[in-house]
């Protein structure tokens, strides 16, 4: 993470000024306003805030699922648009969206059908993204066959396939019970310690954000706009337990801290 | 499990099979009895019981409404007892009908899915096709028909293909409707994978867009292959066709063999209730592969 102000050219994502307002029936709503973000290689980047402060819009600004209304966006110095049409990321969806007359292995191959990669290549990288999350032997059934955390993981084993150095979460565990949630949590930690892939990670729950990620970025609503950044000093090796101590708990107080502020009509109003 | 969805599905049916074959019976005798106690009359037999009337107006024959079990012998008889070759045969007027209305279904449907994948990626064709084909649904079928057959005869046309081609005309339009929706009912998350993967628009077809449709391609092909049936009939009637059931309604209805006429219509209608289950199953079967039985 940098400055934005005078962002280096290494970054994976630079935002500037990005605005953008949807035309409703109701009339022009502003969802983001003036975002300044520069995401460096191998950051775990939260976003974090209440529902309606644009977070998941921004990160579909960054996979070019939305168009700004004004500001630039650099995805690995290209435009949004250069970088989906070069696959620079892989996107999880808050709902699996697993195609449901796909099996588990068909469904992890479908971006690599439409990259037209080898079959002795598709096999490969089932076999190698299934496997890493925890999936080996599940390649034959179908979606409904697998609880709700499964289908999460192999939606994740599917983004991964793709070989990307940017993955982009959209709150890809907001369904799932806590237990699950936590186990995928270590998971995802390991797996991005292992790879040194650049995150971006959409969420509403504070211990997760804090207990994933690198840098928070907390949101406020009405207009969507970037109220603090957060640096962790954690270690980059830590465990569920890291929750208990004095350090976890501080970062958390002040990402509520700053989610509280955020909120302007409980101050203000 | 299994004895309690039996006795949920079975015994409605039956009950209101029943029904059905009782009320048939009730008809038969209100509506035969002027005709029989003419006879009677004519006869000077005054001396008749409530039974003698009620069972003489169940076996005239040629009824104004014959009994459910004379249709049935009917039906046993050109079926069972005649050879498929004879022109007497139901079967062979049945396979006459069947063929051209499958033709006609068949051709339909391709139609149907070409003109809906039109539709869907052209706005301009959708906003000058759709009214057309709408249009082309409001004129009596009946009206049209001989038209059809009179132009394709002039150009060579003659035989199955003109029937088959009425059939079409009936089919393809329920398919248009529901493929319309079907190919554009994908999912929005399913619809930004494939805008993620930068997929092509034909990827984006065959991957997503066509198998997303077929449960609403199943359920339009139902009604579609019912009313090729109809069209097919149709079709028989305003050509003074010699074969198919339509031949054989109009013969019927020429010599006021009522019977034959009413098992010439059972025919039609259990094979058109036949297709649809056919064509039915198969769509629970897709379905069931989609994974779209198990959606809940």
């Amino acid at each position: 993470m940098s400055n934005t102000e005078n962002s280096s050219t290494s970054n994976v994502i630079d935002i500037e000024n990005l605005s953008l307002t949807f035309q409703t029936g109701d009339g022009a709503v502003e969802a983001l306003s003036d975002i300044n973000l520069g995401i460096e290689q191998g950051d775990f980047v939260s976003l974090i805030g209440p529902s309606g402060c644009g977070k998941t819009t921004l990160l579909r600004v960054i996979a070019d699922l939305e168009h700004a209304t004004s500001g630039a966006v650099k995805v690995n110095n290209m435009t949004p648009e250069q970088a989906r049409r070069e696959r620079a990321y892989g996107y999880v969806f808050q709902a699996a969206a697993l195609y449901p007359w796909r099996t588990i292995a068909k469904n992890v191959a479908l971006p690599l059908e439409i990259m037209g990669l080898s079959a002795a290549e598709r096999r490969e990288r089932i076999e190698r993204n299934l496997a890493l999350v925890d999936l080996a032997g599940f390649e034959k059934k179908y979606p409904w066959q697998l609880s709700g955390g499964m289908q999460q993981r192999a939606s994740i084993a599917r983004a991964l396939a793709v070989e990307p150095d940017l993955l982009l979460m959209d709150e890809p565990f907001g369904a799932l019970d806590e237990i699950v949630r936590d186990h995928l949590n270590e998971q995802l930690l390991a797996l991005w310690a292992k790879t040194n892939k650049t995150v971006v990670f959409v969420t509403h729950s504070i211990p997760e954000a804090v207990y994933l990620s690198s840098h928070i970025v907390v949101m406020s609503p009405r207009p969507g706009r970037i109220h603090d950044i957060i640096k962790s000093d954690l270690p980059p090796d830590r465990n569920l337990d890291i929750r208990e101590t004095p350090e976890f708990m501080k970062l958390a107080n002040r990402v509520r801290d700053g989610l509280r502020a955020g909120h302007s009509y409980d101050v203000n109003q | 499990m299994k004895t309690h969805t039996l006795r949920e599905s079975f015994v409605p049916v039956v009950v209101v099979l029943c029904a059905i074959v009782l009320l048939w019976y009730a008809a038969t005798v209100f509506l035969n009895i002027p005709w029989q106690r003419d006879v009677y009359e004519r006869a000077n037999n005054t001396d008749y019981s409530v039974v003698e009337m009620v069972s003489a107006t169940m076996s005239q024959e040629r009824p104004v409404m014959p009994a459910p079990h004379q249709v049935a012998q009917e039906v046993y008889k050109t079926t069972v007892e005649k050879k498929i070759t004879s022109k007497r045969s139901l079967i062979f007027h049945s396979g006459v009908t069947l063929s051209s209305a499958l033709l006609g279904f068949l051709l339909g449907t391709l139609l149907g899915i070409l003109l809906a994948v039109l539709i869907v990626y052209n706005r301009a064709l959708n906003k000058s096709l759709m009214p057309w084909i709408i249009t082309s649904q409001t004129i009596p079928i009946l009206a049209v028909a001989p038209m059809i057959i009179v132009v394709l005869n002039a150009v060579g046309i003659q035989g199955l293909l003109p029937k088959a081609f009425i059939s079409m005309y009936l089919s393809f339009f329920p398919v248009v409707v529901g493929m319309v929706k079907g190919l554009t009912s994908a999912d929005s998350s399913h619809t930004d994978l494939m805008h993620t993967y930068n997929a092509s628009a034909a990827q984006t077809f065959w991957k997503l867009r066509l198998p997303t449709s077929l449960p609403y391609l199943f359920t339009s092909m139902k009604v579609a292959v019912a009313i090729a049936m109809v069209g097919a009939i149709v079709a028989e009637l305003p050509t003074g066709a010699v074969a198919g059931l339509g031949a054989r309604l109009l013969a019927g209805s020429y010599y006021g063999q009522t019977i034959q006429i009413w098992s010439a219509l059972v025919m039609a209608s259990l094979l058109a209730a036949l297709l649809v289950m056919c064509v039915g199953l198969i769509g629970k079967l897709v379905n069931r592969r989609m994974g779209l039985a198990h959606h809940a």
